[in-house]
């Protein structure tokens, strides 16, 4: 017999759970129902109950899942056998698998009440708000915009309805998002990697689908490459406007940084705007660490120890000058593991840098002065229409452009004058270089005067 | 899910017990006293490969049973394709017998291609003139490759070697003389790639195996052990944490591996017949590959079975080579019928078929950028298509 069923039919006018009206504070509350009352229909209804623990945990289960809410201490979802007070839950609210209850269903919940009385929050909600401001700060215009809305809409109900439809939201979000150290019924253990659940199979075909529609004004093949495309017209000024330094980028390639941070960081133009947003917030670190743990795993076998040392003490080490902050266990693992080197041994530590960068600097990178600023001067270069005779006559002029040879060694040397720049001053060695210009100085003058 | 995994694992150990009792049979000497122990493991190999055959079935039918929806069903609301004018941009003469295979370099228009008759060119294709090139010391030479930074080139093949060659800009100085020795392998070479960095090259071989090794050292990194036959390709995965590959060999298998553990993570096997190509979803989340059955075919990682195939009637000739367009919308195999098809991924339907080589297509590439594709084939030349 399933939850739904029993609870539809605890329901029942004429033979389910008897309902009053209870005083609550000063609003009267209809359709009330006792623990007591609760627990005394079950055991009734199913006789296959040998024990009236069964039925306890049956009702328990009910309240665990959000079928059933106490009105009193709603945070305390158990069935009790006595005179504590409950509510039978609107079926809008019950679990299902079909609507997940969602981060930004839960952050327009929060910043409703907010809105209605501030400080209202409990603490570890409070918590939650702060976390999901956060996270999902690229959506909260929209947040804000659907919390304002429903305030306004239950402002104009009545109180008793109102009080009733608050208790109702409140114990949904309490099911979905337990406080801390209470457990959850809907808690489902890890996420199964290869989940066989149909479901699944067409989540993964869609997100095929979806970066097919994504990429589609990219690719070639597709749609018009602009100016034109090098091997059609033989005219190479795709190539010359999309080099790795171009001052301007152009507008497709600008558009291609906020697909995910993934092709922003592998466009080493869109890094290096990204690097300038960076600068700006003073948060450089996290992207600095993730690029040396890139060199470390790619680089030869030999240069392993130096690198991790390195590594370890710009960025790892108590008091570094380029410390990042990244959660204790995964600093202590990866601290004992550079102990003995190897190449994958910032893979953990690497892992939380990119996904904090994935899920919270990105968005705001893409939201920022910086990224609107290139997105507006970016260029839109103006299909170029050759006639046959013109693209025989582009053929006769092909150039064969900078070899990759050359372009190798500027991008070196540019980084080798970038790390110079960025590389945390060495007070010693300025100062010693100072005493020994004044000690030349001082030798100079002595012999002369 | 538990129990699909067992039963694979339990597949791939009992034919591996399979392939030891096969060693031990080809080995024990014909004597007498010998009969009856021969009699039993006979015996044993026939209720092995049945248990090992009902267990593949059994693995189909779960597999089956929990995925039913078909690529072109979720793709159904996708706007359909138009015509596609392809067409022969360039044409890169200089080999003088069946090239076998290239690759393209990150500047997007130069190319390094190898041939049966040991010598590897490189090209700048758009201008079709040819910069370098150096002839190996043996022929077949199956597999190249073009370094991330522009700055060499790694090849190999019946030397069971793979060699890496810093380019130079001066024109006169001998290749040959800076060749590194790099992977050595126990039978011939049949890919190599370079991962993200020029320092390490991934190579699959006739000898069964994949491996990983330092390109300054020539230190083994990692040998892959799983394939029960010559490796034929590999493609490394496209991913944020590039952390795996895919390879396809004569067992018909697709296996997915990880490269820190060295260990199989995933297995695919329904083509009929040897895998020639494999080859990654722009974005990771699937791979292609082309065999010698005749079709081709995709396999989704997340959903971990095959989810499309690509083939027709009229298509009875094996597929050498397959890639993606930058969208991931347009599937292009070339085939030993001479012809390259083009496919649409979501649909599953052939969009166009490219005539122009005189002899098999062993080799295709896209671009890096996406505006052309490149094609090798045993009428010694090279053919770029846009």
């Amino acid at each position: 017999m399933s939850m739904e069923a029993l609870v539809v039919e605890m329901q029942d006018p004429k033979g389910g759970v008897k309902g009053s009206e209870q005083k609550l504070n000063v609003t009267s509350i209809p359709y009330v129902i006792t623990g007591k009352d609760v627990l005394t229909w079950i055991t009734n209804k199913m006789k296959t109950f040998s024990l009236c623990a069964e039925a306890q945990v049956m009702a328990t289960m009910l309240v665990a899942y959000g079928y059933i809410y106490p009105i009193q201490n709603h945070k305390k979802l158990v069935m009790c056998n006595d005179g504590t007070l409950y509510r039978f839950q609107t079926p809008y609210f019950w679990p299902t698998e079909k609507w997940v209850a969602e981060d930004t269903d839960y952050a327009i919940y929060l910043t409703k009440r907010n809105i209605r009385k501030k400080g209202m929050l409990e603490a570890y909600e409070q918590a939650h708000y702060n976390h999901l401001n956060k996270w999902l700060n690229h959506k909260w215009d929209f947040i804000v915009m659907q919390a304002t809305e429903q305030y306004k809409a239950t402002k104009e109900r009545k109180k008793a309805d109102r009080v009733v439809l608050d208790c109702q939201e409140r114990a949904y979000w309490v099911v979905n998002r337990p406080p801390r150290r209470t457990h959850s019924a809907l808690d489902d253990g890890p996420e199964r990697l290869i989940d066989p659940c149909a479901d699944q199979v067409c989540c993964s075909l869609s997100r095929l689908v979806k970066y097919v529609t994504t990429y589609k004004n990219h690719d070639a093949f597709l749609a018009p490459c602009l100016p034109s495309n090098p091997w059609l017209t033989n005219n190479d000024n795709y190539w010359t406007l999309n080099t790795r330094r171009v001052e301007t980028p152009t507008k497709m390639r600008v558009e291609r940084w906020s697909f995910s941070l993934f092709e922003l960081l592998t466009d080493l133009r869109g890094r290096d705007d990204f690097k300038i947003f960076l600068k700006k917030e003073f948060s450089g670190e996290n992207l600095a660490f993730w690029e040396a743990a890139e060199e470390l795993k790619w680089g030869t076998a030999s240069s392993m120890s130096s690198k991790a040392e390195t590594i370890f003490k710009t960025f790892l080490a108590p008091g570094a000058p380029r410390w990042i902050n990244i959660d204790g266990r995964t600093m202590g693992m990866t601290v004992k593991g550079l102990e003995h080197p190897h190449r994958y041994v910032l893979e953990a530590a690497q892992t939380h840098v990119f996904m904090l960068m994935k899920k919270d600097t990105f968005f705001r990178y893409l939201k920022s002065p910086t990224y609107k600023d290139i997105q507006k001067k970016a260029l839109s270069p103006e299909a170029q229409n050759f006639s046959p005779a013109q693209i025989e006559q582009n053929a006769q002029s092909c150039s064969p452009g900078i070899h990759p040879i050359i372009l190798w060694q500027q991008e070196m040397e540019e980084n080798a004058k970038a790390a110079a720049a960025s590389a945390p001053v060495d007070v010693k060695a300025m100062m010693s270089k100072m005493d020994r210009k004044n000690k030349h100085i001082l030798e100079f003058m002595h012999t002369r005067f | 899910m538990v129990v699909c995994c067992c039963l694979g694992r339990t597949a791939t150990w009992v034919s591996y017990q399979l392939k030891i009792h096969a060693q031990k049979y080809m080995r024990s000497p014909l004597i007498p006293e010998m009969a009856t122990q021969e009699v039993q493991l006979n015996e044993t190999l026939a209720h092995l490969k049945s248990e090992s055959e009902s267990l593949k079935s059994k693995l189909e039918e779960e597999r089956a049973k929990l995925h039913d929806v078909e690529l072109h069903q979720v793709a159904e609301k996708v706007e359909g394709l138009g015509q596609f004018v392809m067409k022969t941009r360039r044409t890169l003469k200089g080999h003088g017998n069946k090239v076998l295979c290239m690759d393209w370099c990150k500047d997007k228009r130069r190319i390094v291609s190898s041939s049966q008759d040991g010598k590897v060119i490189v090209w700048d294709a758009f201008t079709t003139n040819k910069e370098h090139a150096v002839t190996m010391p043996c022929t077949w030479v199956m597999a190249c490759a073009y370094a991330p930074s522009g700055c060499a080139v790694a090849c190999g093949g019946l030397d069971n070697k793979c060699s890496v060659y810093p380019l130079s800009l001066d024109k006169n100085e001998n290749l040959a003389a800076k060749k590194k020795s790099v992977a050595m392998h126990t039978n011939y070479l049949s890919a190599c790639s370079f991962t993200n960095s020029d320092m390490q090259i991934l190579t699959s071989s006739g000898d069964g195996t994949c491996a990983l090794w330092d390109v300054e050292s020539g230190q083994l990194l990692q040998s892959f052990h799983g394939h029960a036959a010559d490796v034929l390709c590999l493609d490394l995965a496209p991913s944020e944490t590039g952390n795996t590959f895919v390879s396809g060999g004569c067992d018909k298998k697709a296996n997915v591996w990880d490269m820190r553990s060295g260990q199989c993570i995933q297995s695919f096997e329904t083509h009929e017949s040897d895998i020639n190509s494999v080859r990654y979803y722009p974005s990771g989340d699937a791979f292609a590959s082309g065999s010698d059955d005749a079709t081709c075919r995709l396999y989704d990682l997340r959903a971990d079975r095959e989810v499309a195939i690509y083939s027709k009637e009229s298509i009875i000739f094996g597929v050498s080579s397959v890639d993606f367009s930058l969208s991931g919308r347009l599937l292009f195999g070339g085939y030993n019928d001479y012809t390259i098809n083009v496919w649409d991924v979501l649909k599953g339907t052939r969009v166009s078929i490219l005539f122009g080589h005189e002899n098999r297509v062993s080799t295709l590439r896209v671009s890096p950028d996406g505006t052309a594709f490149s094609t090798g084939s045993w009428d010694h030349t090279l053919r770029i298509w846009a």
